[in-house]
């Protein structure tokens, strides 16, 4: 009489055969390998430099498992050991040079016949690597954004030749300055139409005559915003690329931050100095006509200039106007200069920025040129009241003077720089792009490799003795039916892992918790039923009816008691970050499958084992 | 277990006053403590920076300390785990190098023992402590009227209060001893608290859902008897699956590294409050709020729930 429809039965056996095979490559762990590629395009990764590659690894005594040639121009190299892979690295990047680039990796080990299906990503804490959240320095991209207004305005008016008397900056306004209303009004006509849903205009009555004060709307600005995010997340992906980071995790957070997880990464030194830095270049005439020392001493710059400093602490007067900025670069690469050896960048520009350059080089052949290093640096101070004041830093150094001996164009090179190492990460910041405003680290996390491996055993250990204590118990304290909870259970964590596999998800120790917590209260379903198996059995119902009854009126507390807790989970899932989402997300899907496996399933083995019989005597429970 | 039987019930409902002053004592411990010590809040929470180091041999804590301080590190060293390993907190402090304290300090420890190998770094910025403590609180409060919610529609609103109080109990005592026990509190432990909430609710539902299934059967018993009968019901069950979660708790507090430690810990004490709780708080909350069989009838006809009265009494 507890006979289940066949089609529970296909069902149930469907979903464990997907969950089993789902969950299967997390049975091969990954390997520790070496991708190899190349940082220009100049370098190709193809069977020599695989050769040369094994050659220098030969030469160590280093063994290799096994090397593969992937699609987009890299090669794969598996070891048998985390600690090969680091000498290997090592080797490779001493071998090749400073042109390709050496990334540890893990490198998936499924056997081909599973490839297609990938295992749980581990995450960093169980893997090692370094976790930085990066804040967008906003108020300066809506600077930036002003200054290049600024320029446009200048540009525009003289192209309509209208006679204006300035443009100046006031808080977060731009004044364009008139002599009189009359070219107020006629610069305000054409230059309307010219912004319109970017720009606001507003007439303004002032002592030299008469003003329009241009105010970036709403609309500019979010937009601003959310390209300054955009387009920085992707120059910090191309500098992770060039890092050589295998599978690193770069993804907006909110409006204004950015998540950048480097898996594998031991010295976060390096890739903090990469990834933070908005370093880029500027050329500018030197003005020779002024001294610039008698300027320092006055504090008198002469109109037109701007005062700046050598590396060696001398200053320097330059032109306001810039003849190039850095964003014009396409590609760029370190080297050492051929006449005297120093330290240098090969610099390519885009076609614009060629054409740009060559006009304003060629006009200028036999004058000085400066070559303007910037940086910026964001300090975040915490005020009295507890709010939080950022001030940007920006550095402008003058790294490199030199005359103009031809009209430059598409490909030149610079010097001036102090180190070999930071020619290659200029040329590293110049190739990946500028970022379209300062970020800065709100929170670093590194976990080394010892950790992640020893956090990894712990998670796994606790998981399998949390489990069989929990089988013990069931099996001992409920009998057939505990047995039958335990395969349910058992069901519950292929399912969990399965589904985690699925989605790839990234599993934390947070999230290994979140499974261990959901397999102690998986069982709370079949308790549940069980007892309330119990209790008809001892108000003297039959055996048969009593399994009815107690599946059936447990069923209603089960799932009230599961939304509950469900609730507390995607509330946990929609506020928390990292680790909390982890946790609530296997702790979710834990809930869920075990609504499936505690109910359906274990009800499908009880009725077989008891369902067909006419008079059951006595149930095991 | 033969619950049923009335010779073996347990009087509960009896035992109220003793539980109310256990648990007013407890709750009023933890709100001085709190008021008095605060919590221990970790580096999420305050910002800062945490570095844990392993060395090849036990490690001279007082030799750190000095070392730091000579750089003019404010600096709070203590082994983690092993002698082996050290755990150094480095309060927040302005200044452009924040970012780099976690290096700064690495290279001090490298260059008194190049044994010396970095196993964790936290840096976390002033402000996403300040936002992490406001977006906990927030998702505390969400969870909570969900919740309310939610029973309020599947019961009545008085048994969402009575959950709610039953929740508020085990958490503030759970956060009350972190409290007393100056145990650091952060990331991993604030999530054990949104887990305790789920937990605890769980079980009070199952103690409510039968509550509601005795009031709509049982027509002659009054109301504290029926919640005394309720309870009795679900102690079984209720004590089962306390036992299989603090099972597998307790592998992972043993097991689970050190980093999980205070989450274990955590849920371990909450899961204890939280089972206490479901069988004395939640219920006498419901009595002392005066719920009545009539509030949980449906609004017509009720004549169908007239089935198998129990042989008690």
């Amino acid at each position: 009489m507890n006979r289940y429809p066949l089609w529970k039965y296909i069902l149930l056996i469907v979903i464990t055969v997907a969950g089993l095979i789902l969950a299967l490559p997390n049975l091969y762990p990954a390997q520790p390998a070496v991708q190899v590629s190349s940082s220009s395009s100049d370098f190709a990764v193809d069977n020599n430099t695989l050769e040369s590659i094994k050659t220098a690894l030969t030469k160590k005594g280093i063994t290799v498992k096994d090397t593969e040639m992937l699609e987009d121009n890299k090669i794969l190299i598996r070891f048998n050991s985390p600690d090969t892979q680091l000498n290997a690295a090592e080797t490779i990047k001493e071998s090749l040079g400073n042109n390709y680039i050496t990334a540890l990796n893990l490198a998936p080990a499924t056997p081909k016949w599973l490839r297609g299906l990938n295992p749980m990503n581990l995450g960093l804490d169980l893997r090692g690597g370094v976790h930085f959240l990066m804040e967008v320095d906003m108020k300066s991209a809506i600077d930036k954004s002003l200054t290049r207004h600024t320029e446009e305005f200048r540009t525009f008016l003289r192209e309509k030749k209208i006679n204006y008397l300035g443009v100046k900056r006031v808080a977060d306004d731009l004044i364009i300055q008139f002599k009189s209303t009359e070219l107020r009004d006629q610069a305000r006509q054409e230059i309307k139409s010219q912004y319109r849903n970017e720009i606001d205009f507003t007439d303004e009555e002032t002592a030299k005559g008469a003003a329009l004060k241009a105010t970036l709307t709403e609309t500019n600005i979010k937009n601003t915003k959310r390209f300054a995010l955009q387009q920085n997340i992707t120059t910090l992906r191309k500098r992770v690329n060039e890092l050589g980071v295998a599978e690193p995790v770069i993804q907006q957070q909110g409006l204004e931050r950015i998540v950048v997880q480097l898996p594998g990464v031991q010295d976060p030194t390096v890739a903090k100095e990469i990834l933070g830095t908005t370093a880029t270049l500027e050329f500018r005439l030197v003005d020779e006509g002024n001294d610039a020392y008698s300027a320092q001493a006055s504090g008198r710059i002469p109109p037109g200039d701007q005062l700046f400093m050598e590396r060696n602490g001398n200053p320097i007067l330059l032109k306001s106007r810039v003849m190039l900025t850095g964003d014009y670069i396409t590609d760029a690469s370190s080297g050492f200069d051929q006449r005297d050896q120093q330290p240098s960048v090969t610099i390519v520009l885009d076609g614009k920025g060629a054409k740009l350059f060559a006009k304003a080089t060629g006009a200028n052949v036999q004058k000085l040129m400066g070559v303007v290093f910037i940086e910026h640096k964001t300090v975040v101070t915490k005020q009295e009241d507890g709010s939080f004041k950022k001030d940007t830093k920006v550095s402008r150094e003058v790294i490199n003077v030199a005359r103009i001996q031809e009209q430059l164009s598409k490909r030149f090179q610079i010097t001036g720089l102090d180190s070999p190492q930071e020619s290659y990460n200029l040329a590293l910041l110049l190739r990946a792009g500028a970022l379209a405003a300062p970020v800065y680290i709100v929170e670093e996390r590194t976990i080394g490799p010892s950790l992640g491996a020893d956090n990894i055993s712990a998670g796994f250990k606790s998981v399998i003795i949390g489990f069989v204590l929990v089988l013990i118990f069931m099996a001992v304290y409920y009998r057939v039916f505990g047995l039958v909870a335990n395969l349910a259970l058992t069901l519950n964590l292929v399912l969990i892992v399965a589904v985690l596999s699925m989605l790839q998800a990234t599993l934390t120790l947070p999230g290994i918790a979140g499974i261990v917590l959901t397999v102690g209260m998986a069982v709370d379903a079949n308790v549940l039923i069980y007892e309330r198996i119990k209790e008809e059995l001892s108000n003297g119902v039959t055996p048969q009816a009593a399994i009815q009854a107690g599946y059936d009126k447990a069923f209603s507390t089960i799932a009230d008691a599961n939304i509950t807790t469900l609730i507390a989970a995607i509330v946990l899932f929609g506020m928390g970050t990292g680790p909390i989402k982890g946790f609530a997300i296997t702790l979710a899907i834990g809930i869920a499958s075990s609504m499936f496996t505690a109910i359906m399933g274990t009800r499908a083995v009880i009725n077989l084992i008891y369902g067909g019989q006419k008079r059951v005597k006595k149930l095991h429970i | 277990m033969k619950t049923e039987n009335t010779e073996k019930m347990i009087n509960f409902t009896g035992m109220q006053k003793p539980a109310i002053i256990l648990s007013a004592l407890l709750m009023i411990a933890s709100i001085g403590s709190l008021i008095i010590n605060g919590l221990n809040l970790g580096v999420d929470f305050t910002g800062g920076t945490v570095i844990e180091v392993g060395y090849n041999e036990a490690a001279d804590v007082d030799k750190i300390r000095k070392s730091l301080a000579e750089a003019n590190f404010d600096a709070s060293v203590q082994h983690f785990g092993t002698a082996k390993d050290v755990l150094i907190r480095i309060a927040p402090h302005e200044g452009d190098d924040r970012a780099k304290t976690g290096d700064n300090v690495f290279a001090i420890l490298k260059s008194n023992d190049a044994n010396v190998i970095l196993r964790r770094v936290e840096n976390v910025g002033p402000q996403i402590g300040d936002e992490l403590r406001d977006d906990g609180g927030t998702a505390m409060l969400l969870a909570l009227a969900g919740i309310l919610i939610y029973v309020t529609l599947r019961f009545e609103f008085r048994f969402s209060v009575g959950a709610i109080i039953a929740l508020v109990h085990d958490v503030l005592i759970t956060v009350g001893i972190f409290s007393i026990t100056r145990i650091e509190f952060d990331l991993t432990i604030l999530a054990a608290i949104l887990a305790i909430i789920g937990y605890s609710l769980n079980d009070t539902i199952v103690v409510f859902d039968r509550v509601r299934e005795n009031f709509l059967k049982l027509r002659k018993v009054d109301a504290e008897e029926s919640i005394n009968i309720s309870i009795n019901q679900t102690l079984s069950r209720t004590i089962v699956t306390s036992l299989t979660t603090i099972l597998v708790l307790v592998a992972l507090f043993y097991f689970g590294g050190k980093i999980i430690h205070g989450f274990a810990f955590a849920m371990i004490v909450g899961i204890v409050i939280g089972t206490y709780s479901s069988i004395y708080v939640a219920s006498t909350s419901l009595l002392m709020m005066g719920v009545t069989r009539e509030a949980l009838l449906p609004p017509a006809k009720e004549a169908d729930d007239q089935e198998e009265l129990p042989e008690s009494h």
